[in-house]
């Protein structure tokens, strides 16, 4: 085809529009569901049904790691869809991971209900310790698994529409939107640090017990969570894949690349910004509600600024504008952030950043695009 | 498609920048399928004419009516857009990223919210609309390529399709043959002909040879007014013409 001569743009596009709104197929997508249902059916038998003493026993370790990197997959496609597609570079995006693992959080504090260390039949030890009479309002009915799972969806889903909604009506666009979703994550942090938020302060939430019933530290509750992150990665990345590839998914695209024409043509602009990030930060929220039941702990850490930017390096490496490239950037650099923290501590950071630069110089289209290069040349 | 009549008429338009006089008390009129050239100087309130119309720039006095019943003076944009009246501008921006059939839909009349367009289904009514304006821009074969790789006459041609999605009834086109080839300027030309009698067209441009091969009448501006107007013939052999454009 024609377009295969040219140099390729800064922007990856994958059209599955082959002759006038006939699909195509999403290879990319069609290989990450198949070894998102590898996943899900390889690590439980590999638990499972292998004895502990076998070479190929799969330990709770084991699962919790692959759950984690499902969950910063689906960090990252919520990274990608922003960034890749609507050219919103996001450098908070993890305020809604955390603000989802929060939520999530506060549910499973109180399912610990009178077994944490002060015996308290309502409030959790972080509030015994500082001294609290009774539980701050916000807490009440968070000892409902539903009303938790709304609110994973809900407080990230208003912070963005609020804060969307200033930034997108203002125009801030580029670096200014990125500076400002930058100081945003750095304030909640800040905010969560201190003690009289009544969310545990520095320490945050940790030691919990079980999720409705199921006690989190069996091993089939672990095997059932990595299961269920598996299947909401995959629906999420359909949900996306559908947006993007919908006309609204093009009209996003003619945002990205020529914004002033797409207004001049009669689309909200701010508007469809503003559509598209409310539900990339509910992807957010829910990836981060997923992570604390498997990891065990949230704190304000995971609202610092770094977590963010690694999220985007993570899209960058994987190819952004991709969705399934970001999966597999946030798998691969994690990967390599396990080994690289286990072998060589305190180089971590600087083959971060080194990576960033290497792909950002060499690789404009990441990995993918490295991989769709090699397989047109073959 | 609906009956074509409405007649643009613009009457002793102003419009002064610090005292500089961009328009002064023009007058124009385009008929219903008409295809009228503007030709002039530099700095003869040809963009700002246009401006006017768009509702760009607003006039100090004067009229600008589409038809017996739009006063365009009091419509925004959109409104305007809406009203009928398309505008090319000199520079083709065109969605580098989407393929020529996509820029076609985007442009399509009709849905415009998120949620709408996230649900839409291209209908065959918008294919065969499509399809039509792909075979007068003459991108039929370039369908399914992306934008980014259209030579700049095509690109031009593709915004030109674009215009014509929204079905307009007066057409706006500024310096369109600008940086094209000889062959691309005789494929704009025959294309903008074959556009005139469905909408009234307004070129305006530089280049004399193109203007001649596509226009019956040609009006000519200078210092924001009307000096000479008729065909191109006529318009040559005009003794303020040839004074302000050599400068005897």
């Amino acid at each position: 085809m024609s377009e295969n001569k040219q140099t390729p743009g800064i922007w990856t596009r994958t059209t599955l529009v082959d002759r006038g709104g006939e699909r195509g197929v999403d290879r990319g997508g069609t290989w990450l569901l198949g070894v998102l249902a590898v996943v899900a059916i390889a690590v439980p038998l590999l638990n499972q049904a292998i004895p502990t003493t076998s070479a190929f026993h799969l330990s709770a370790f084991g699962i919790t790691l692959i759950g984690k990197y499902l969950c910063y997959g689906m960090l990252a496609l919520a990274v990608d869809l922003i960034w890749g597609y609507c050219g919103i570079l996001s450098l908070g995006h993890a305020a809604f991971f955390a603000l989802g693992g929060y939520a999530m959080g506060m549910y499973l504090m109180r399912q610990i209900g009178p077994r944490g260390v002060y015996g308290d039949p309502v409030l959790p030890d972080f509030m015994v310790f500082l001294n609290y009479k009774s539980l701050p309002w916000f807490w009440h009915g968070f000892n409902h698994f539903a009303l938790a799972l709304s609110m994973v969806a809900l407080v990230p889903a208003l912070l963005a529409l609020v804060f969307g909604w200033f930034a997108f009506r203002s125009r801030v666009t580029g670096v200014y939107l990125s500076i400002i979703t930058q100081a945003l994550t750095y304030a909640l942090m800040l905010a969560f640090f201190r003690n009289d938020m009544g969310f545990g302060g520095n320490n945050g939430f940790t030691d919990f017990k079980e999720i409705i019933g199921f006690d989190l530290h069996s091993d089939l509750t672990r095997v059932t969570l990595l299961v269920i992150t598996a299947a909401a990665l995959a629906a999420t990345y359909a949900a996306c894949r559908k947006i993007v590839e919908s006309r609204a998914g093009r009209v996003v695209l003619a945002i990205r690349d020529a914004e002033s024409r797409t207004r001049f043509l009669g689309y909200p602009v701010e508007s469809y910004k503003l559509w598209l990030f409310v539900f990339s930060a509910i992807v957010a929220g829910i990836a981060g509600a997923l992570y604390v039941p498997q990891v065990g702990i949230i704190n304000p850490s995971e609202f610092a600024p770094i977590n963010s930017i690694e999220a985007v390096i993570w899209v960058a490496v994987g190819g952004r504008g991709t969705l399934y490239g970001a999966i597999a950037g946030a798998v691969l650099v994690n990967y390599l952030k396990t080994w690289l923290t286990g072998a060589f501590p305190e180089i971590w950071l600087f083959a971060l950043g080194g990576l960033f630069v290497l792909v950002t110089l060499f690789l404009p289209r990441g990995i993918i695009g490295l991989l769709r290069r090699r397989s047109k040349n073959a | 498609m609906s009956v074509r009549d409405k007649r643009l008429s613009l009457e002793d338009l102003t419009v002064s920048f610090d005292g500089f006089k961009a328009l002064n008390k023009l007058s124009l009129h385009v008929d219903p399928g008409e295809m009228l050239c503007i030709i002039g100087p530099n700095g003869a309130g040809k963009t700002t004419m246009m401006d006017v119309i768009t509702g760009k720039t607003r006039p100090d006095s004067g009229a600008a009516r589409f038809g017996a019943h739009i006063d365009l003076l009091k419509l925004s944009e959109p409104e305007i857009v809406g009203a009928g009246i398309g505008r090319k501008f000199q520079k083709p921006t065109v969605f580098e990223q989407l393929t020529v059939f996509e820029n076609l839909e985007l442009a399509l009349a009709g849905t415009r919210s998120f949620l709408k367009t996230f649900a839409a289904r291209i209908s065959a009514a918008q294919l065969k609309r499509i399809d039509e304006v792909l075979d007068i821009i003459g991108l039929m074969e370039h369908r399914s390529s992306f934008a980014r790789i259209l030579a700049h006459g095509q690109k031009q041609w593709l915004e030109i399709g674009m215009l014509l999605m929204q079905d307009p009834e007066l057409l706006l086109v500024d310096e369109p043959v600008a940086g094209m080839t000889p062959h691309e300027i005789e494929r704009t030309s025959e294309l903008l002909r074959s556009l005139a009698g469905v909408h009234s067209v307004v070129v305006v441009e530089h280049d004399m040879a193109f203007v001649r091969s596509i226009a019956k009448r040609v009006v000519v501006l200078h210092e924001g007014q009307v000096i000479a107007e008729g065909d191109m013939d006529t318009v040559q052999k005009h003794s303020r013409v040839i004074e302000v454009y050599l400068g005897v």
